[in-house]
């Protein structure tokens, strides 16, 4: 797939064919033992892309009433969707566990987007966010050690590292801090828009899972680092957001997650190891390719405009699903330091005091994210492991 | 056995199957070492903290006025404190109600999982039946008592969080007789030793007949234990002979 015409061209599968039974909705779970981590990677990410789905059209429907039905037709399935996706995560992942997949999620996923965005700005964008989740993994692999006595390892299977990123304790920013320029709509390559919505939506429903889960555990720190990470995740949800032209119409908006679905679907089709799961994803680009192309009808309906001109354009390669490792170390490296003043990125030394303020009133009584880490370094089989670093 | 429990297969979570990507972690841990000082010492020091400010879960609902107890010839006193014994039937009845629960799920493996056995089934169905009389047997104590079995008291709900992860296990469809037959050993051997002290604390408060209908349930858990434990190896024995 090079150009999204190519996609308009297959219409998929009509909406009126895309059904499910309950048995399908709430079907076998991956191994989390034996499944490649990246097969859960897709997993969580595709959750994320469906629920932001529902998110997006619930609010058109809120302003529209002409696009109700439509809307409300393609979210059912949507639903649906999510639903057999998020129920193949197994019983056996503890919720801390699910949550370092989350932050492997956020990390390799945002370290292959950021590569693949060609505006300057916004790739920095992701590369500045990538450094928090990248901080969020270490600290909660530290406390899956402490608090369950497991090793983060066993969900991330070598492929990602476990060292502080830039401190969370430091992440805490004013609201003016965490807004950041916006493309403009006119002018961005359609996969900028593309990358926008995709990490928006996975960065929502981190926050989402870490405010849901967040009062189950029954451990102090634990309660207080979710607490701390959910506050972030709300900040990462403010800044990706804020990356969209506001200028861009419902409708626009609508096109660009629909052509976003049908790239990441994609993307998973293609490089899926486990075949029940390789066939999920190609049925759901098919079923995808049927809501863009009823949006794009109701576009032109509605809006008497081509859906070309939102779409139109070439697409880099596939998101690609693997270690990142060697590009994270080095944007750790050069820009662990950087901050934000605005909408720019500065040296630390160049923050401003609104920010400052904010922090050191939230971190005047500790933090959990600190406490949980101190002195932490990852070893396998957990730091209880004398020989781990011989491994 | 008809399939075996235990396959050697494609298991993804240890070193051996990601040495290069460990190797690489571990260079990650040298070039970017801990950010902050301490050690797990500061977590703890954390947790204690928020243990002393902490509230307590619940309380004990109040047992009704003695005036409106059933009471028998020799169980004529509330004893010292009875909210202590209230509690300790409370958790006993949630922990027999819900061992109901559990063998019904266990019965549901025995004959399907792999490992499934028919003889098994006709054991467990007679425990279960065991585990129904026992939790009546303490709703009648707590009756006895002036308390009020439908209450949940705070160390029942303790106890049901504490069984939530022998539920996981044994309604895991993936889970093999074998390693569900192993949590159930987790519940049979807190359930023999809870009704050891049950006993004492009935006899200490003054109730020697409600202490006497409980050593007939201790008889019967000594028994389910031990069967629980000669399955357990009976079958471990048999997939590695």
């Amino acid at each position: 797939m090079t150009k999204i015409d190519n996609l308009l061209d297959n219409k998929g599968t009509p909406l009126d064919k895309q059904s499910f039974t309950w048995r399908e909705l709430a079907g076998k779970p991956i191994s989390k033992l034996d499944d490649d981590a990246f097969t859960r990677v897709r997993v969580i990410l595709m959750n994320g892309v469906e629920s932001d789905a529902l998110r997006l059209k619930h609010f058109g429907s809120r302003f529209h009433k002409e696009l109700q039905l439509p809307l409300a037709q393609i979210r059912r399935v949507e639903q649906h969707q999510m639903t057999s996706i998020n129920w193949l995560l197994s019983a056996d992942h503890s919720p801390l566990e699910t949550t370092v997949a989350y932050e492997q999620v956020a990390i390799e996923v945002t370290a292959a987007v950021a590569q693949n965005e060609p505006d300057p700005y916004q790739a920095q964008t992701y590369r500045f966010g990538l450094l928090e989740d990248f901080d969020h993994l270490y600290r909660y692999a530290a406390m899956l050690d402490r608090l369950e006595g497991k090793d983060a390892n066993n969900i991330l299977q070598g492929y990602t590292d476990l060292v502080p990123g830039r401190p969370t304790s430091e992440h805490h920013r004013a609201p003016g801090d965490d807004l950041r320029d916006n493309y403009e709509k006119d002018n961005a390559a359609l996969i900028t828009k593309i990358h926008a919505a995709l990490i928006t939506g996975a960065e929502y429903q981190t926050h989402d899972y870490y405010m849901n889960i967040g009062p189950l555990f029954a451990d102090p720190v634990a309660r207080a680092l979710y607490a701390e990470i959910a506050s972030v995740e709300e900040q990462h949800v403010t800044q990706y957001g804020s990356l969209q032209d506001p200028a861009e119409t419902f409708m626009e908006k609508w096109l660009v997650h629909e052509a976003m679905e049908v790239y990441t679907y994609a993307s998973c089709a293609e490089q899926e190891e486990n075949p029940r799961l390789k066939a999920m994803w190609e049925r759901f680009v098919d079923y995808e390719l049927g809501h863009l192309n009823l949006a794009c009808e109701l576009f032109k309906k509605y809006e008497r405009r081509d859906p070309a001109e939102v779409l139109a354009g070439p697409l880099p390669r596939m998101i690609e699903f693997k270690s990142q490792r060697d590009f994270v170390r080095e944007t750790l490296s050069r820009e662990v330091d950087l901050r934000a003043h605005g909408i720019d990125y500065v040296p630390k030394e160049k923050e401003a005091r609104p920010s400052l303020d904010y922090r050191a009133q939230l971190n005047s009584e500790g933090v959990p994210a600190n406490v949980v880490s101190a002195g932490y370094t990852f070893k396998p089989g957990t730091e209880l492991n004398e020989v781990g670093e011989q491994q | 056995m008809s399939e075996p429990q235990v396959i050697l297969g494609t298991n993804r979570t240890g070193v051996q199957t990601s040495p290069e990507g460990t190797a690489r972690q571990l260079e990650a841990t040298r070039m970017f070492p801990a950010d902050v000082p301490g050690d797990m010492s500061v977590y703890t020091a954390e947790r204690e903290r928020a243990i002393r400010e902490a509230d307590l879960i619940g309380s004990v609902p109040p047992p009704a006025t003695t005036k409106g107890m059933v009471k028998t010839a020799l169980d004529k006193t509330i004893g010292k404190a009875p909210e202590v014994l209230i509690d300790k039937l409370g958790e006993r009845l949630a922990f027999e109600r819900t061992g109901v629960r559990l063998y019904e799920a266990m019965v549901a493996k025995a004959t399907s999982a792999p490992g499934a056995d028919p003889a098994l089934v006709e054991t467990l169905r007679s425990i279960q039946a065991d585990e129904l009389e026992h939790m009546n047997i303490v709703r009648e104590a707590i009756e006895t008592l002036g308390g009020d079995p439908t209450a949940m008291t705070p160390c029942a709900d303790v106890a049901g969080v504490k069984a939530m992860g022998v539920l996981q296990v044994l309604t895991d469809p993936r889970t093999t007789v074998s390693q569900s037959m192993s949590a159930i050993l987790t519940i049979e051997l807190e359930d023999n030793a809870a009704w050891e002290l049950l006993i004492e604390l009935a006899q200490k408060g003054g109730h020697p007949l409600i202490a006497k209908r409980f050593k007939h349930a201790l008889e019967q858990e000594e028994t389910h234990l031990a069967t629980v434990r000669q399955f357990i190896r009976t079958d471990l024995l048999e997939q590695v002979s």
